[in-house]
């Protein structure tokens, strides 16, 4: 599938909840995808059993996608942690694990209109600039397993937390750059209420909202450079096109 | 240590004054030994460095001051409102404690960072009235109303640090630190309202808490950089999506009734 098909201003969302209460009975995995707004791992698509007798099903040769420089560039980070976490809370809530009630139901499916808010917001916001949809995998989460999907939105949020707080500084002293970082600071604050709520689901009314291990001593929350976020053990477990964040401020790396 | 650093620098000085007027290679000494006595020190700096990421005090321009007092402010407000609230018997259920205790901590630790950051600059702690003049006479009393109350600092809270953002673009290290203490504050504000049986996240302007209807005034937009974000999946959700920051004068404006001197 190619990008072209997915990088159109927009769509309007009705149609695509439409169809995502039939994915159960799709048979077309290719317009599933296109709504869907990214590229999901065959793998991690209900019936992928039914390669063998799909003619499109060649893999495509790994191409990547570089996030750019300067503020677009950051705009472009966002982007692609709001496309992973889209996808996700799409697919968590198109196949809703064993015994989901109906107040996760609600939270989860909040969630992913908000992650979808961001994502095509982010999209509209860079208007040409946008990089293309990105291929996700998601195989390593049992997404009838309520442990396996809260356990993965809480990482997806928390780390979505500590890039935004560590992109912050990266954006440029300019009109475009503070307001910008305006926007940054609007979206994490409400990812954080994400990371709280789903922490809060795990563990009810313990410590574990805000538990010691994502806010220090200091009471400062956790901080990654898009290097670390980027990386094979955090979001890259989930990416599989290749993100060039090199021409990022600092590299990437700061 | 501090003693013995001093001594050695001490004993070093008229030696280093001695030999850089007599020969060229002093340098050379004068590096090792001054490099012994910065590994020496090393661990009282890092202690340091760790306690404040930018501990520089008065040497701050004023206005990221006057930013991290006008934050300070707001961390005494509600460091003292917990404290308080967690003192007051039977205040708080007993299955919310652990929350509650947990926000504590954190608001505490706030206020110590942030006072540590400003060094001598800090402002004083003010006295606070958390009936705000009556509105909220049974704060201390009712779990109620000491929820709301906690509610609205929150919400409130995080607005406020998303306004000053801009402001501390000069200083990239307060302004990650402005902003880890923001998402720490989203994090309570979320757990505060599904305790007290709401969303985590704002929906439009709407508040459940009628004399704080203000602190939830503009959480309704739904323009974000001239895309309706309410076109994308629903109102609810655009709204939802974004939080909105409120100015340093709004919010005074919100706080004054607590603040009694």
């Amino acid at each position: 599938m190619s990008r072209t098909d997915l990088t159109g201003e927009p769509a309007p969302l009705t149609p695509e909840l439409d169809f995502l209460g039939k994915v159960a009975s799709a048979t077309s995995r290719r317009t599933f995808l296109k709504w869907a707004g990214v590229t999901i791992g065959v793998a991690a698509v209900a019936g992928a059993g039914a390669c063998s007798s799909d003619d499109n099903m060649t893999t495509p040769p790994p191409t990547g996608t570089d996030l750019g420089s300067g503020d677009v560039g950051l705009l472009n980070y966002a982007y692609a942690l709001e496309q992973l976490e889209a996808a996700f809370y799409t697919q968590v809530v198109a196949n809703p694990y064993t015994g989901m009630t109906s107040a996760e139901t609600t939270m989860l499916t909040d969630i992913r209109d908000h992650e979808v808010t961001h994502r095509d917001f982010l999209k509209a916001a860079l208007g040409g600039s946008a990089i293309g949809a990105l291929s996700v995998n998601f195989t390593s989460i049992n997404f009838t397993s309520r442990a396996s999907v809260l356990g993965a939105a809480k990482t997806f949020e928390d780390l979505g937390v500590s890039a935004y707080n560590g992109a912050a500084k990266l954006f440029s002293i300019s009109t475009n750059g503070t307001t910008y970082l305006g926007l940054a600071g609007k979206i994490v604050s409400v990812e954080a209420r994400h990371a709280a709520a789903i922490r809060d689901v795990l563990n009810p009314l313990s410590a574990d909202f805000a538990g010691d291990d994502v806010v220090d001593s200091n009471g400062l929350d956790v901080v990654n450079t898009p290097s670390t976020v980027l990386n094979s053990t955090h979001a890259g477990a989930y990416v599989t096109t290749k993100i060039t964040y090199s021409n990022l401020p600092n590299g990437g790396t700061q | 240590m501090n003693d013995a650093t001093e001594t050695l620098l001490g004993s070093l000085d008229p030696e280093v004054a001695e030999r850089l007027v007599s020969r060229r290679g002093a340098v050379g000494d004068l590096g090792r030994k001054v490099g012994l006595a910065a590994i020496a020190s090393a661990p009282v700096m890092l202690g340091v460095m760790a306690r404040s990421a930018f501990a520089q005090g008065s040497s701050l321009p004023q206005s990221i001051i006057d930013v991290l007092n006008f934050a300070l402010t707001l961390e005494y407000l509600e460091s003292s409102f917990y404290v308080a609230g967690l003192a007051a018997p039977g205040l708080i259920p007993s299955a919310n404690l652990t929350v509650f205790q947990q926000i504590s901590k954190h608001e505490t630790a706030h206020v110590a960072y942030l006072q540590q950051a400003l060094g001598s600059s800090a402002v004083a702690k003010p006295t606070f009235d958390f009936t705000a003049g009556g509105t909220f006479a049974d704060v201390l009393t009712n779990p109620a109303t000491f929820m709301a109350v906690a509610q609205a600092f929150e919400d409130t809270g995080v607005r406020a640090y998303k306004g000053q953002a801009g402001n501390l673009q000069s200083n990239g290290a307060i302004l990650t630190v402005a902003l880890q203490i923001h998402s720490v504050e989203a994090r309570h504000a979320s757990e505060v309202r599904r305790i007290r049986g709401q969303k985590g996240w704002i929906t439009g302007a709407q508040t459940d808490i009628a004399a704080a209807a203000a602190n939830y005034a503009g959480e309704d937009n739904t323009t974000q950089a001239g895309v309706n974000v309410a076109a994308i999946v629903s109102y609810n959700a655009g709204t939802e999506a974004f939080d909105e920051p409120l100015t340093k004068d709004q919010v005074l404006a919100l706080v004054t009734p607590f603040i009694t001197g």
